[in-house]
């Protein structure tokens, strides 16, 4: 029954976040692109909480923006709330965060690909890859399609070999009972690939209705809100609030009178689950002296009366969860509309992909988004839309774009992935940044866009307006530099409004900036700009003056590593040979076969003694190799 | 390429009169000029030539050391970078003050086992051949630097810093909290709370300071006690092994008072060595202050040097100190072979084995070499070996300790100075980083496990 479906230069499969940003950014780079999923109905589908951002994934949201990737105009599109968090912290750690309609995003995303050039959006479930010559060539979907190409992305989320726990439930399915996905597990696994067996799990949702929100602390949205891309203006989407709650003693009475009853105490979970999002359950035994834990209530939507009841994720029985609501202030009556649930699935181990998310052992095959063992809607957008740019370069025989662990969180996060491997579904934070100050959220065009001008992903009108932004926020600080401020009334009364210490002589502007309580407007006052800025450059202006000394600091950080970075390692070096190394070492270069001195250094395990033999092994086997001609 | 600048003792340490610091790498002069006083200016000088002058803390403003500074432009040198090499004559006290200034500088740091072997490659000094013998090297310098470094930091130290990185740790995991979830209901990050926690850490470094100051935590040579009853030698042993006269010597028993500290290379062995007042009962007040030190003086010690003279009768002191010594390393010296015996010999015998028991004359210089054989014997026999790798080391972790400390004061600054507690992080991460240095541990990853397990954390 197999049939001749079609050739592409790149396929995707699945289509969730990972799969979105990887499909649009093959298409928008000139490659004839497919993107396969099960069920067209849960494109760019959340099937957990309905947000996105945070500290350290919004970050992402605004790299992947300023690399021209979707996921940052399409919920700027579709936010129900939006709020800069860490205000109060420096400027590298503020962080959107947005409530998202969930229908309105999935339905803005799909019709975004459908809209798309070279980008062919079909439904069909992919159970074989084609291989030959030891690298992938296509797949063949369970209605027999065989289609063609030269770079497949696969991005299978939780549907691979997906099992969802219920108490003492448990059956094959994929996120919100959905079809899982089987049959390709054993093809990776007939490819030579280790999988490892990871879960996750999402809490209850209730209905509106039957919440008594007079019990609850309104949270609501900021008044006048940023947003994730760099190209929205202007919305006037109505935002709707969250709500706040606490779990109570009976609460946890509840949950610790039915431990036998939850699988995660039970053992029929084996997979491991993040640390960072524990199950209710777990949170109650591992933090037993904890007397409450924040519930918050969220809204799905503009047009549904669902809520999503963060902090309450869990696997226990049905009968429990309900219990479990109703012991929580504001909930006493309220209506379960979905069951939470955990949920098993395969994931690829990452260490075993080049840092372009290539896998090792079948060139042509690429991994992104959960699969290779992370978690969260954004870090799955974010290696989606760099495996997609790998993938279409490769094909387009163009050399691989990898981004930096200075350049970026994605860079942060891939690193991490494919050096050191991940126990557990990984989340990023801010502090597996070792440049935290350089990789803010302000200036993630000023490092990314570069990038995706150059790519193609960035436009030439949109890379125009960001080279004069640059620009003039560069004039605006050479400005301030040379401007002088008069030691007169008007400076002596705005220095104690701020209550900021006199200044005696006239002195530059730039210096009064550089103190703590005096900001940027404040020196319009005194000094005010002939330049056109906007909101976004005098921000811009204000942080790279005021933070200068930090910053220089962490840019020479970089640029002394950075040249251990461009020491690369030729692949054909067999660590075997290598004379010193010690035999952990050797296994976990071989293993890992990093691309630069750099990489190599952070495996555990590779000791610095080890870097220095293989550096000298290197400047040994280069001169050998120019000896040879 | 390389551009930090390393330094290190590269003369074995206790041997031969003269040490020579070589520090290497871009900043290599003007580290040097820095605590260079002489009548050259450095920064101008030419290359390949030497200079005298005068090494000074800076701080104190005290002179430390004469010295001999030679400056090598790169790549005209060893290691193909800018080279300054010091020369200094003096005990292996001041050759580490060299040390200390130097590493105390930004941008230098201690170098690595070969590291000036593995720059002089890599710069293309030296020749392809000699590749593998860099890398074997390499391997077997930083297997015996780990296993010493391991010796050092182990016990006491180690769970010191240990202790110390986990309350670092604790807060840096407070503050990441602060910044990674906002909006969980964990207690909000404040100065005051920064400033407490910070001035905790302090006050232990500078108590672990206050120790390395005196030598204590970190052991340079074998602790060698000299002990017997006053006026039977004692400082004229120790004078004739340092060939200095430190000590005070006189006939009058129990002059020497304090516990007097000598650095000795004997037969290749460096030996701290510890002139005690002499051990006897005393009525004196000052001079039982004397006495008491030199007993927890002879508790400190790896080895003793229990001195008798050979011209008196064993005295009670002397049979106690017997019965306290019979299980301890020690050797047996009887002094004053010149003078007439009436030393009950047998009855030592008795107590100590043949090879600990060695007959000298230290006024008439007779018998140096037989006490040097029996030092060789009991300690060197293979075992042992002169270990120049450990006062490197014990630089190093003076230095990061110092570091530390520094990191940690601007963390209190900051504090006052209104900056973000994501910029104040930076600090108290360094301090981390810094102590794990010391300890050999620095992996990124506990942060994140201290993080998970001391937070409830979840969606």
């Amino acid at each position: 029954m197999g049939y001749e479906a079609g050739q592409f230069d790149v396929i995707v499969i699945g289509a969730g976040h990972a799969g979105c940003e990887a499909a649009l950014a093959s298409a928008r780079m000139g490659c004839d692109t497919l993107l396969l999923t099960i069920n067209l109905d849960m494109v760019a589908f959340m099937p957990c909480n309905p947000s996105i951002g945070g500290p350290a994934k919004g970050h992402v949201v605004r790299e992947i923006d300023a690399l021209g990737g979707e996921m940052g105009r399409n919920i700027d599109k579709t936010f129900i709330q939006m709020r800069m968090l860490n205000t109060g912290k420096g400027p590298a750690v503020h962080a959107l965060r947005a409530q998202a309609d969930k229908f309105l995003y999935q339905h803005t995303m799909k019709q975004t690909i459908e809209e798309t050039d070279n980008l062919t959006l079909r439904q069909g479930m992919a159970e074989e890859f084609i291989v030959e010559d030891g690298a992938c060539v296509g797949v063949i979907t369970k209605t027999g399609a065989t289609y063609r190409a030269r770079a497949v992305v696969l991005t299978t989320g939780t549907y691979l070999r997906g099992k969802v726990i219920m108490g003492e439930l448990m059956y094959e399915s994929g996120p919100n009972n959905q079809q899982p996905s089987v049959k390709l597990s054993d093809s990776l696994r007939g490819l030579g690939l280790q999988l490892v067996r990871f879960k996750t799990g999402t809490p209850p949702r209730v209905h509106k209705d039957t919440i008594d929100f007079g019990k609850t602390e309104i949270q609501p949205g900021d008044e006048n809100p940023k947003f994730f891309s760099y190209e929205t203006e202007f919305s006037d989407n109505e935002q709707l609030p969250c709500w706040l709650t606490y779990t109570s003693e009976d609460t946890h009475k509840i949950i610790n009178d039915n431990l036998h009853r939850a699988p995660m105490f039970s053992g029929a979970i084996e997979g491991t689950g993040p640390r960072y999002c524990p199950s209710i359950e777990d949170k109650i035994v591992r933090f037993a002296d904890k007397p409450k834990h924040q519930i918050f209530l969220e809204p799905e939507g503009k047009n549904t009366s669902e809520y999503y009841v963060q902090g309450l994720s869990t696997s226990m029985p049905e009968d429990v969860q309900l219990s479990i609501l109703r012991s929580i202030p504001g909930l006493e009556k309220v209506e379960m509309m979905r069951t939470g649930y955990a949920i098993e699935y395969d994931a690829v181990v990452p260490t075993q992909l080049w840092p372009t998310l290539e896998t090792k052992a079948v060139p042509g095959l690429f991994t992104a988004g959960q699969i290779n063992g992370t978690s969260g809607y954004e870090e799955a957008a974010g290696q989606g839309i760099m495996a997609g740019i790998n993938a279409a370069r490769k094909v387009q025989g163009k050399e691989a774009v990898v981004i930096q662990r200075s350049q970026g969180y994605i860079g942060v996060m891939i690193d991490d992935l494919v050096t050191k491997g991940t126990n557990d579904p990984y989340r990023l934070l801010t502090s597996r940044a070792e440049y935290r100050l350089l990789l803010r959220h302000d200036n993630a065009d000023m490092r990314l866009t570069p990038i995706g001008y150059e790519i193609g992903l960035i436009s030439e009108a949109r890379h125009q307006r960001f080279l004069m932004k640059k620009d003039l926020v560069e004039q605006e600080i050479e400005r301030l530099k040379t401007a002088k401020v008069k030691a007169d009334e008007e400076l002596h009364a705005l220095l104690a409004e701020i209550d900021s210490a006199p200044v005696q002589f006239t002195t530059d502007a730039l210096s009064l900036l550089r103190r703590p309580e005096v900001s940027y407007a404040h020196l319009e006052r005194l000094v005010p700009s002939p330049l056109a800025l906007t909101e976004e450059m005098k921000e811009q202006v204000e942080i790279q003056v005021k933070y200068a000394g930090y910053i220089e600091k962490q840019l020479l950080q970089v640029e002394r590593l950075g040249k251990m970075e461009k020491k690369r390692i030729p692949d054909d070096i067999d660590y075997a040979d290598v004379r010193g190394l010690a035999s952990e070492a050797k296994q976990k270069l071989s293993d890992i076969r990093p691309l630069s001195i750099g990489q190599a250094s952070r495996i555990a395990g590779v000791t610095p003694a080890d870097i220095s033999i293989l550096l000298v092994y290197l400047e040994h086997y280069n001169r050998v190799v120019a000896a040879r001609g | 390429m390389i551009e930090d600048t390393i330094a290190a003792i590269s003369t074995a340490v206790g041997e031969g009169g003269i040490a020579v610091i070589r520090v290497s790498g871009q900043d290599a002069v003007p580290t040097a000029a820095r605590i260079f006083r002489s009548k050259s200016n450095l920064m101008e000088v030419d290359s390949h030539t030497v200079h005298y002058g005068h090494i000074v803390d800076l701080k104190t403003k005290e002179t430390v050391e004469e010295v001999l500074l030679t400056v090598m432009r790169g790549p005209r040198s060893f290691t193909a970078e800018d080279v300054v090499e010091i020369s200094t004559h003096g005990g292996f006290i001041s050759v580490k003050k060299v040390l200390d200034l130097i590493l105390q500088q930004e941008g230098v740091r201690a170098a690595e086992p070969g590291e000036f072997t593995k720059r002089a490659f890599i710069n293309g000094r030296i020749d392809l051949a000699q590749a593998e013998a860099v890398m074997d090297l390499i391997r077997s310098k930083s297997d015996r630097a780990f296993s010493i470094a391991l010796k050092q930091v182990d016990g006491k130290l180690s769970r010191m810093i240990k202790a110390l990185r986990g309350q670092v740790i604790e807060l840096l995991a407070h503050i990441e909290v602060n910044i990674d979830y906002p909006e969980h209901d964990v207690e909000e990050m404040t100065s005051n709370y920064i400033r407490e926690q910070c001035s905790k850490v302090i006050e232990q470094l500078d108590g672990l300071l206050k120790t390395a100051d005196e030598g204590k935590i970190l052991r340079e040579g074998i602790t060698t006690a000299i002990v017997g009853r006053p006026n039977v030698g004692k400082s004229s042993l120790l004078n004739a092994l340092a060939q200095e006269n430190k000590a005070i010597v006189t006939d009058i028993p129990g002059t020497t008072r304090d516990v007097i500290e000598e650095f000795v290379s004997v037969g290749g062995i460096p030996l701290k060595l510890l002139d005690t007042a002499g051990i006897r009962e005393t009525e004196d007040v000052v001079e039982r202050i004397g006495v008491e030190r030199s007993r927890s003086a002879l508790s400190d010690a790896d080895l003793i040097l229990f001195v008798l003279n050979n011209h008196e009768p064993l005295h009670d002191d002397e049979r106690r100190l017997m019965d306290e010594l019979s299980h301890r390393p020690v050797i047996v010296i009887i002094n004053k072979t010149d003078l007439a015996g009436q030393l009950e010999i047998e009855e030592i015998e008795n107590r100590f084995p043949q090879e600990s028991i060695v007959r000298m004359s230290v006024l008439e210089e007779e018998g140096m070499d037989r006490l040097e054989a029996a030092i060789s014997s009991l300690f060197f026999s293979g075992k042992l070996e002169s270990a120049d790798l450990t006062y490197v080391s014990n630089a190093r972790h003076i230095a990061l300790l110092k570091q530390a400390k520094q990191s940690m004061m601007d963390a209190i600054d900051a504090t006052y100075n209104g900056i973000p507690i994501d910029i104040i992080q930076i600090d108290v991460r360094t301090a981390w980083e810094q102590l794990g240095e010391i300890i050999g541990d620095t992996a990124g990853d506990s942060l994140i496990d201290q993080i998970f397990s001391q937070f409830c954390l979840g969606k």
